[in-house]
């Protein structure tokens, strides 16, 4: 009987030792779960969603503050994606934060600017380039669409406009619908 | 790698003739007779030349000329950003009118920017013959750049530029297969170039062998091209080239694909996203071959290619040689015009081509054919009904996928799973639509599932940027408002004097003023010219000494 505990009670220690060890030795670096989720947001870092970006959304979601459905620009496939990641039920996107709409950059009208320099403050992922009464212009490139440059700009000379289709980012129309769908949303 | 030691041997085998073949694959009407039995017309020099800057896979050109410049015969028109870029020549000399966006051809009919020379008609340009080069005295590197800078891209359709494919390589090439298996019913026009050109055929070939070094060479044609290889052979013969073979391969559409090809000479197959490169393979096609030798012989960039202009809304189909950039409407003229009860006009064959609403579009390197269809000959598709499993799509795909599936997936947006079952294998050969029952427009789903993926691809890139940008402007923010707090908090030490500045300060102060005091002591103890003096000036000095003393004395009483 003693024999028998002793036995299974060293078992038990050295077993327990391997897998504490295997543990600790071999873990698994896992995704934060707020990566994951800034991972499927747009990054228009636009404050639509009422957090200062995507990354506070990100964080606000997974510490189950915020709803899975307040990023516009993500439109419906980011909300799947996030039930989808997150194991929730997809619902519609809240109106409170504005309608989904294809991405569009913002140009400057050059003849038009003061070089205030109020928009490149604005801009979240600095895709303005000038300096304190010099002409400023937008990379597109870089432009996430997001706006936040047009309420502070004193002389109205920033607008929207859609992304140009190209031979390159055109999209052959999907044969059951018809409806042609196109990045800057030009049926 | 799975190739080393019998490989070599593997090609030696595959040119004694010993045939593969791959899976599916369709048995079509080759509508070939009359454009395959015309000779090649000239289309002549166009008014107007439109030259789009990109016409091929790659990064955007930059334009090198603009409106009001006059240009010659094989000017460079733009320059290659990188390796994976060709550049654009003018195809004859006149003035640049503009350079301004303009339709091209593209199944979207966009817009794109292009270079519109107005021709002068002179057609004049660098001298052709004048400084042949000897390929052989040539580096093969040296090669490779001169057909980049020819401009020279596949001519086969899919237009990846010729340079990469022959230097761009990391290991040994077994194989040198060149494509004369033009499997696409209608087209005509590599077959009746090895009809006619031959022997620049065949020198191409020899040119590209130089530079690729192959351990063997092989000419892959259709059993029915029976002029084409006579021509070919025939040119072999005349240049007493023995290390060229021709091989026959049976008419079966899609063989002229590049992986259907290589499988079926070699029973090999190129790896899911690879390149026949992997596998020690270089395959290209005739048309590109004739290009590489009008650009090492003749020195002459790629500014004209053969065209087949045909179908039953065409008044006299055969094929043309054209400028690039030289309008479809030209062409069609050049070929009779369309006939009355002309449908749809196609930029391509029948099966992979697309279909265009205007023919004020160029020529550009990869249009091999320009088909104007009637009603009979090319009925309107029919109204897809629901798929009923029966299976034919995946007999038929040359690409061995399933296309059903693929279908479902694309269908469904479900795009990873698309992907998942290889839908970027799909060479959109347009089998599985063509057999299918329910006359489901397979291709365009697999297509439209494609151009998504990218975009979203691309999208999630631009997100990963954006990120990055607004990361490091929130660090540049947190740094500047750090700086700006240090600054400030030592500005007030300073003033509030707490930290033993203060005496440093005033410590420095009175050093200077030390310094300053001395400095003056100095001065006035020390006058000056009292050397060498006489006994009455002395007396004299010594009275005012005294004078000055008990005044001082006087004065501090």
């Amino acid at each position: 009987m003693l024999t028998a505990l002793i036995t299974f009670g060293l078992l038990a220690a050295v077993i327990g030792l391997i897998l504490g060890y295997t543990a600790i030795r071999f873990r698994v670096e896992s995704d934060p779960i707020v990566d994951q989720i800034d991972k499927l947001l747009p990054q228009t870092q636009c404050g639509q969603c009422t957090y200062p970006g995507c990354r506070p959304y990100a964080e606000a979601i997974a510490a189950d503050e915020a709803d899975i459905n307040q990023c516009p620009p993500g439109g419906e496939s980011t909300i799947l994606a996030l039930a989808d990641l997150l194991g929730k039920d997809p619902k519609p996107l809240n109106p409170e934060h504005g309608a989904h709409s294809e991405k569009t950059v913002v140009v400057i009208d050059e003849q038009v600017c003061i070089g205030c320099t109020l928009c490149i403050q604005a801009c979240p992922v600095d895709a303005i380039l000038g300096a304190a009464k010099q002409m400023h212009t937008v990379i597109s490139s870089e432009c996430t669409g997001c706006d936040l440059c047009i309420p502070p700009c004193p002389v109205e000379c920033i607008h929207i406009v859609p992304i140009k289709t190209t031979a390159r980012n055109w999209i052959w129309p999907k044969p059951d619908t018809g409806a042609k769908k196109t990045v800057a949303g030009q049926a | 790698m799975t190739h080393s030691g019998n490989s070599f041997k593997r090609s030696r085998e595959v040119s004694f003739g010993k045939l593969h073949s791959f899976h599916g694959g369709l048995q079509l009407p080759g509508h070939r007779e009359i454009t395959a039995n015309t000779p090649i017309g000239n289309a002549g020099i166009p008014p107007l030349l439109t030259i789009p800057l990109q016409q091929h896979i790659g990064d955007p050109a930059k334009c090198l000329v603009k409106a009001g410049d006059n240009v010659y015969k094989g000017q460079e028109l733009t320059k290659a950003p990188g390796p994976f870029s060709v550049p654009v020549h003018a195809s004859s000399s006149g003035t640049v009118i503009a350079v301004e966006e303009r339709l091209v051809p593209h199944p979207s009919g966009v817009k794109e920017n292009c270079v519109v020379i107005e021709t002068d008609g002179h057609d004049s340009g660098p001298d052709e013959q004048q400084n042949a080069l000897d390929y052989l005295q040539l580096e093969p590197a040296r090669l490779c750049e001169l057909i980049q800078q020819a401009g020279i891209v596949g001519m086969g359709g899919a237009g990846f530029p010729t340079r990469i494919k022959l230097c761009n390589r990391k290991q040994n090439i077994e194989l040198l297969l060149i494509n004369a298996a033009e499997c696409e019913p209608y087209i005509s026009c590599d077959n009746r170039l090895l009809q006619e050109r031959a022997a620049e055929v065949v020198e191409g070939i020899r040119i590209m062998r130089h530079g690729v070094q192959p351990d063997a060479c092989i000419i892959a044609i259709e059993d029915n091209m029976h002029a084409a290889e006579q021509a070919l052979r025939t040119a072999l013969e005349s240049a007493s080239e023995s290390g060229i073979t021709i091989t026959r391969i049976p008419e079966i559409y899609p063989s002229g694909g590049e992986r259907q090809l290589i499988k079926i000479l070699t029973g090999r197959e190129v790896p899911s996203e690879g390149f026949p490169a992997d596998i020690g393979i270089v395959c290209q096609n005739v048309g590109t071959a004739a290009a590489v030798y009008n650009a090492i012989a003749r020195q002459q960039p790629l500014i004209s290619r053969i065209v087949t202009v045909t179908g039953e809304g065409i008044a006299r189909p055969q094929n043309l040689e054209c400028r690039l950039g030289t309008p479809v409407s030209h062409l069609v003229a050049a070929a009779g015009g369309y006939t009355k009860d002309v449908e749809r006009l196609l930029i391509g064959g029948p099966m992979m081509g697309y279909a265009v609403q205007s023919d004020n579009i160029p020529v550009i390197k990869t249009t091999n054919c320009v088909l104007a269809v009637t009603r009979e000959e090319m009925p309107a598709p029919l109204e897809a009904l629901p798929c009923i499993r029966c299976g034919k799509c995946t007999d038929v795909c040359p690409a061995d996928l399933l296309p059903q599936q693929l279908y479902w997936y694309a269908r469904s947006n479900n795009y990873d799973a698309a992907q998942d079952y290889n839908l970027f294998d799909c060479i959109e050969c347009g089998c599985c639509a063509y057999v299918c029952p329910s006359h489901i427009p397979l291709v365009q789903y697999y297509r439209h599932a494609k151009t998504e993926i990218w975009t979203q691809e691309s999208q999630k890139q631009a997100a990963d940027i954006a990120r990055r940008r607004h990361e490091s402007r929130l660090a540049r923010l947190e740094r500047i408002k750090q700086e700006r707090a240090e600054r400030m908090a030592k500005k007030k030490r300073v003033l509030a004097g707490d930290d033993g500045s203060k005496d440093a300060k005033q410590s420095a102060i009175q050093a200077a003023l030390d310094r300053v005091k001395h400095k003056k002591q100095q001065a006035s103890n020390t006058p000056k010219n009292i050397d060498n003096l006489t006994a009455a000036q002395q007396k004299k000095i010594d009275e005012a000494d005294t004078r000055r003393r008990q005044k001082q004395s006087g004065n501090n009483n």
